[in-house]
């Protein structure tokens, strides 16, 4: 028997779960209706992470577009990830965490050894550093998908804040242990992430931790949904999505 | 980033190009490594989104969350490196009268005019039918793929400590500009933003003018 995270969740409704490592990378795809619960299982996790449309991958998840249209600069429960289509990939469906940055980016190689060092696979094994841009680059690739379609990411359980002379500031122990996000997908959707840290994370050691993944069947929003009438941005939204997927 | 505002010593009467925009349209040119780009606000309080390429590889293209992380600030102004999907310094604000630029906000479409305003409003002028045009005549292999968050010259976008993300009339005057230095060839696209239904272009969309000098 696999290894059970979300046990809070109804059996009958679970499709799969799975354990990803601090570091690594994953990608697959979630079908509408479905949810992926995302679990810090340590406490201070980070998922880089982005979304496509799994029938037409240029259609893509849109930092502005989600930002502007819920007045928002971060992810909580309630809000939605908009497409550059004008529709709903995903909704956020509960959270326990309380904000998700949406403006941090990525690290890459470079950051990675001059914060931590360098570290090789020859030398280290499955152990070696990995970065979140060319782990989620090499979880594009799978797909035909590369560098250019590598646009401004969410990054689950971490929390960047602006203050009034716009610098950024990130906060440590946003997230707990047990934390969880549930991403309920609106239309299918192609999910790539990485479990490298933040690239603002201050931590002086690489130390990723680990998430694991439950995807249950939740059923789409419905009409009384508070994602969907959050605001009437999003009840527009959902329209668009349900001309394409209703 | 400071506000702290920054004039250019370059005069207009020795520009090797200028051409002005008219809202409503885009604008697609090679910037080589030494030039100086000028924006210049001509009326006052219009947004010009835009985006900027590698020339010897667009898939080497300006990154708006890698420039402002490196920078701590999420404005742009006199100082900022625009820095590349790959890290590298692709130009650098060395002049600006205007004191702040966005580059959270994005760029309109006909797909987010239905979500932010109306689903009446898909039939509006956007910035992404002039992105996709001027692809589309330059003609070398890019498309929608490539459109990446751009910067939004002279547009205000606070962001407050508590997350709220607004859109608010613009800081920029009539005579305003930005000026950088191109740190490798590249090429920039600009979309002069037609907006009507929010307070970016102070609801009435104005031409800009495009400067470039020769390395001095």
């Amino acid at each position: 028997m696999p290894q059970s995270f979300a046990t809070e969740l109804d059996r009958q409704l679970v499709l799969w779960e799975e354990e990803v490592p601090g570091g690594a990378h994953w990608s697959g795809v979630l079908r509408r209706g479905v949810t992926l619960r995302v679990t810090d299982l340590q406490g201070g996790a980070n998922v880089s992470m982005l979304f496509y449309n799994h029938e037409d991958r240029l259609e893509r998840y849109n930092m502005a577009d989600t930002l502007k249209g819920q007045h928002t600069a971060f992810l909580c429960a309630g809000k939605v990830c908009y497409s550059d289509m004008g529709r709903v990939l995903c909704s956020v469906a509960q959270d326990s965490c309380g904000w998700h940055d949406t403006i941090g980016g990525v690290s890459n190689a470079r950051m990675v050894k001059r914060k931590y060092g360098e570290a090789r696979y020859q030398e280290h094994r499955n152990d070696y550093h990995r970065n979140g841009y060319d782990s989620l680059v090499n979880e594009l690739g799978k797909y035909g998908l590369g560098r250019r379609d590598l646009v401004a990411n969410l990054n689950l359980f971490s929390k960047v804040t602006v203050d009034d002379s716009g610098a950024l500031q990130f906060h440590t122990g946003n997230s707990g242990a047990g934390d969880c996000i549930d991403l309920r997908f609106e239309m299918p959707a192609l999910v790539v992430l990485s479990t490298c840290q933040h690239p603002l994370d201050p931590e002086p050691r690489y130390n990723p931790r680990a998430i694991s993944l439950a995807a249950w069947r939740s059923g789409a929003a419905g009409a009384d949904d508070p994602c969907r009438n959050a605001c009437p941005e999003n009840q527009r939204a959902f329209i668009n999505t349900e001309r394409l997927y209703g | 980033m400071s506000s702290g505002l920054v004039e250019s010593a370059l005069d207009s009467a020795s520009a090797a190009f200028r051409h002005v925009v008219p809202a409503g349209e885009p604008f697609m040119k090679e910037i080589s490594k030494g030039q100086v780009l000028r924006i210049l606000d001509l009326e006052g309080n219009q947004a010009v989104d835009t985006l900027f390429y590698s020339a010897a590889d667009p898939e080497e293209r300006y990154d708006a969350n890698t420039t402002i992380r490196e920078q701590g600030n999420i404005y742009l102004t006199a100082g900022t490196v625009l820095l590349s999907n790959a890290g590298n310094p692709m130009l650098t604000i060395v002049a600006d009268t205007c004191g702040r630029h966005d580059t959270l906000g994005g760029a309109c479409s006909a797909e987010s005019n239905t979500v932010r305003y109306a689903l009446e409003k898909r039939h509006m002028h956007s910035c992404r039918d002039s992105f996709l045009l001027a692809l589309a005549e330059w003609d070398n292999g890019m498309s929608k793929r490539d459109l990446s968050s751009n910067i939004n010259f002279f547009m205000n976008v606070p962001v407050t400590p508590e997350g709220k993300l607004t859109f608010e009339d613009g800081i920029s005057e009539a005579g305003r500009y930005v000026e950088m230095r191109a740190e490798m060839d590249v090429l920039v696209l600009i979309s002069n933003c037609p907006q009507l239904n929010n307070p970016c272009n102070a609801y009435n969309p104005t031409p800009v003018e495009v400067l470039v000098w020769d390395p001095q």
